[in-house]
């Protein structure tokens, strides 16, 4: 028998709600389907199953707040047959009267904003699943309830988890100005032949850079957990996305070292779309190895940021700005970039921190490379 | 349609991206990027929504001259007077 847990999705996260189960009993399950969806203090995110099996039962009900850890479900092992496996008790959680009625992604997302149950109103979607504009509808028909306070929510969960960064991540801190002609120039012509729709943003290209001047650097790209670093064998970046409510959330692209540029920037753009809507999955809140905020779209020139346990090291992006530059003795104006990296003494030193940067400036003037 | 008719239906497209807008929010002949939160990301999106909308094709070279509502809108209306 497999005991399904709620997984951790980051160290920010100490319990979840179950919104709905997405199988029932009977079931087959595969690596990488999604069981059901658990709302966090930063997001609805769809959790997925990493063994296989059949759903033997559902042990919790949607509109429970449990543990991380809690087993949620069990699954027979391929092969196993029922009824083998000794009762578990649910956890206490409000009671669910009659069935479930479906409802839209979106319908849900606006019941929340508005502070509403969207179980309870009538639908007039597919199967009478509960959509958007029947949302819409029910706040204007009953007195609206009290509105979640998502954002002091969220901003809890961030506080705790960089709070516990700085307490136990002993941070150092390197900064190093990388001139952005050449990446610059070679963005410019490859979108310039690209269609609007294929066109590449830098913060790609700044991605990739990173993920392949990690290559030499294990001591960067890895989690420390149970007072050991285990370093990876693939860069999984973490993309802090800002939300537009507030807050942020840092979900991981994996593998971004053997990406074309085109794929990642189809997987980042994806990413950025899905954290806005609340649709991530569990996966890309616990793969990621080390994390890269860019903040330069916001105009500030250098950022030191926090590390996100278990990671050991977060690389900060500034804005690209025209700034003095010595060249062949002489100054002249160049898109320059600040990069920094915010690295856990616990694994690094500063000898090796500054090496990686002097790697990725050296990657940046060879976009084509990339 | 003209620029002015247009720029009500380019507000449709931005709070698409920026779903907080309120009618009234962007003073479309003040700059865009002062006036909503806008990274590079939602304003490509922006762009692909106007260009899918509006059949009009936008080279990088023009970004930095639709930099407010009323300029995109002229700059709809010039490439594709008939279906805007």
């Amino acid at each position: 028998m497999i005991e399904f847990k709620l997984p951790s999705l980051g160290a920010d996260m100490d319990e979840g709600k179950l919104l709905e189960w997405k199988v029932k009993p009977g079931d087959a399950v595969r690596k990488g389907d999604v069981v059901a969806v658990v709302d966090t203090t930063k997001a609805a995110v769809e959790v997925e199953t990493w063994q296989e099996g059949v759903v033997e039962s559902l042990l919790v009900e949607p509109g429970t707040t449990i543990p991380v850890g809690t087993t949620i479900a069990r699954f027979l092992a391929p092969g196993e047959k029922p009824g083998a496996a000794p009762a578990v008790p649910l956890p206490p959680g409000p009671p669910v009267a009659g069935e479930r009625r479906p409802v839209s992604p979106a319908a849900r997302r606006r019941a929340r904003e508005l502070g509403i149950d969207p179980e309870g109103i009538p639908g007039t979607g597919p199967h009478g699943a509960v959509t958007i504009e029947d949302v819409e509808r029910a706040t204007k028909a009953v007195p609206a309830a009290a509105p979640v306070d998502r954002g002091a929510e969220m901003r809890k969960s961030i506080a705790a988890a960089m709070s516990r960064s700085k307490r136990e991540i002993p941070h150092y801190y390197l900064a190093e100005s990388i001139p952005m002609q050449r990446a610059q120039d070679w963005l410019s012509a490859e979108n310039a032949r690209r269609p609007l729709t294929g066109r590449i943003l830098m913060a790609a290209v700044q991605l990739k850079a990173v993920a392949l001047a990690l290559r030499g650097f294990p001591e960067l790209n890895g989690t420390w957990r149970d007072g050991a670093y285990q370093p990876s064998a693939s860069v999984n970046t973490g993309v802090a996305i800002s939300l537009r409510q507030g807050g942020l959330v840092a979900p991981g692209i994996r593998d971004v070292q053997d990406l074309a540029i085109d794929d990642l920037m189809a997987k980042l753009a994806d990413l950025v779309k899905r954290a806005r809507a609340g649709s991530l999955r569990s996966s890309e809140f616990s793969d990621p190895t080390i994390t890269i905020t860019n903040l330069g779209d916001t105009g500030v020139e250098a950022t030191y940021p926090v590390i996100y346990p278990p990671q050991v090291a977060i690389v900060g992006l500034g804005r690209i700005a025209l700034r003095p530059w010595v060249e062949e003795g002489a100054v002249v104006a160049r898109p320059v970039v600040v990069a920094t990296l915010s690295a856990d003494h616990r694994v690094s030193d500063g000898h090796r921190g500054a090496a990686f940067l002097a790697e990725l400036s050296r990657r940046l003037q060879e976009p084509e490379k990339l | 349609m003209n620029a002015k008719e247009l720029v009500p239906l380019l507000f449709q497209e931005l709070r698409k991206i920026a779903p907080e807008l309120e009618e009234g929010d962007v003073a479309p002949d003040k700059l865009l990027r002062d006036q909503v939160d806008l990274d590079s990301m939602d304003w490509l999106n922006f762009l692909i929504a106007v260009h899918q909308r509006f059949k009009v094709e936008i080279a990088e070279s023009d970004y930095a001259t639709l930099a407010t509502l009323d300029q995109i809108a002229a700059y709809v209306v010039a490439r594709n007077p008939q279906d805007s």
